[in-house]
């Protein structure tokens, strides 16, 4: 399978990706490690004209402790997040999310950016960035702004991006080694989760987030209104569903994913 | 676009459509067809080649976004009439039936062991996790790349 036919213009900085896709139109998609955009544009889901490939982009690939918060770039890879110091320090359940996403090959491609800018539903990274409180920083045209995770995620693959903007970086509060526990169901090791579930705790709460539930990661607010009136933990997950519109798929109907839902936040939920 | 890399310690550089992935690349314009393209969706691992050494599926990534790196394929991964210590444990293992799987699976393997140079069975199963192999039951591939790493270990 090959993508139809665009054209390839690589970009060295941020402000000159910005300038490429302000100049190339909305049919100018940006190129991050490629594991989401490309097999689209192979199956011909996707066809930009152009493709302005952030590969060289060096400077945005760090993790940086910004003093209260950490300072992610959006061009770090995955395998970068598995193997950061910075993480395993501060943020670990960010660091245990990276290494569940796709397989080795994946995580070596990989952006958090990237997957972040997707907004897939069914990718871990954006539903922990969820239950993190992550804010995304968006360069465009006209200079950055801030934008809460809790409002990034507008649809299925759908995100408050405008096209003309690129995320350039992603922060999130040191939670250091607080509890946390991610159950990721799927039936191949290197698959999407069918369901997940993400509990961590957070800012003296317990925050739940929800993978491929809906058409964008949630957060399961009426089991953390459970736990914050005290439920147990198995009270509590059984909320899991509420408020969700889960999705058919050739491995999972809705009921049963609301039934795995309940379950996974359960599993998570006692594991914390 | 004209576009130019090193392939198992070889220049090569051609003339391509913006479109070419680099399976294709390594395949058709250099000739390497040592290869496999399996599944062409990212799933099998049986396309994976080491770019700057790092376990790669060629079937999804672009030639041009492999511009200007170092590749290695199977056919690299010899140093001349001497395998190379995964190549031999595979051997030794009976780590392959129909073998299709079998150049993905051990360069895979030669980036797992870079990461983990000594690593349990575990690590072995979860590292591997992006190679399909429909003969083997892995048995023999996670025995083979065990094998490599004791051997590996020993020469250091």
């Amino acid at each position: 399978m090959i993508p139809a036919a665009f054209d390839y213009v690589r970009a060295g900085s941020a402000a000159e990706a910005v300038s490429l896709i302000g100049e190339h139109g909305e049919d100018a998609k940006f190129l991050a490690g490629g594991m989401s955009l490309l097999p689209l544009m192979k199956l011909r889901l996707a066809t930009p004209s152009v493709l302005v490939d952030l590969g060289r982009v060096r400077d945005l690939s760090y993790v940086r402790d910004g003093g209260d918060h950490l300072a992610i770039g959006a061009l770090t890879r995955h395998r970068d997040l598995e193997t950061s110091d910075v993480l395993a320090q501060h943020c670990v359940v960010l660091q245990a999310v990276a290494a569940q996403v796709g397989d080795n090959q994946v995580r070596h491609r990989g952006t958090i950016g990237g997957s972040v800018a997707h907004g897939d539903p069914a990718s871990d990274l954006p539903a922990a960035l969820l239950a993190l409180d992550a804010t995304f920083v968006v360069q465009g045209p006209n200079g950055t702004r801030d934008l809460a995770a809790s409002e990034f995620f507008r649809g299925f693959l759908e995100t408050a991006l405008s096209p003309d903007e690129l995320l350039i970086e992603i922060r999130v509060r040191k939670t250091g080694a607080t509890g946390f526990a991610y159950e990721k169901f799927n039936r191949r090791a290197q698959d999407w989760a069918i369901v997940g579930a993400l509990a961590a705790r957070v800012n003296g709460g317990t925050h739940v987030a929800l993978v491929n539930m809906g058409g964008t990661p949630l957060r399961a607010v009426a089991v953390e209104t459970a736990l914050a009136q005290g439920a147990s933990a198995a009270d509590a997950a059984r909320e899991a569903a509420v408020g969700t519109e889960p999705p058919a798929d050739l491995n999972a109907s809705p009921e049963y994913r609301a039934h795995l839902a309940q379950v996974l936040v359960r599993r998570a939920l006692e594991a914390i | 676009m004209r576009i130019g890399m090193t392939v198992n310690a070889a220049a090569y550089d051609h003339d391509v459509e913006a479109r070419t992935l680099l399976v294709q690349y390594l395949r058709e314009a250099c000739g390497l067809t040592g290869t496999k393209i399996g599944c062409d969706t990212s799933s099998c691992g049986a396309c994976t080649v080491l770019v700057d050494g790092e376990s790669v599926k060629s079937c999804t990534m672009l030639a041009a976004q492999a511009d200007g790196a170092s590749v290695t394929t199977i056919e690299g991964l010899a140093r001349g009439d001497e395998w190379h210590p995964v190549q031999t444990a595979f051997h030794e293992n009976h780590g392959l039936q129909c073998g299709y799987c079998t150049a993905g699976m051990v360069l895979a393997s030669v980036s797992l062991l870079e990461e983990i140079p000594n690593p349990t069975e575990r690590d072995v199963r979860l590292g591997l996790e992006g190679n399909l192999c429909r003969c083997t039951g892995y048995h023999n591939i996670v025995k083979s790349v065990l094998a490599a790493a004791e051997a590996m270990r020993g020469a250091k």
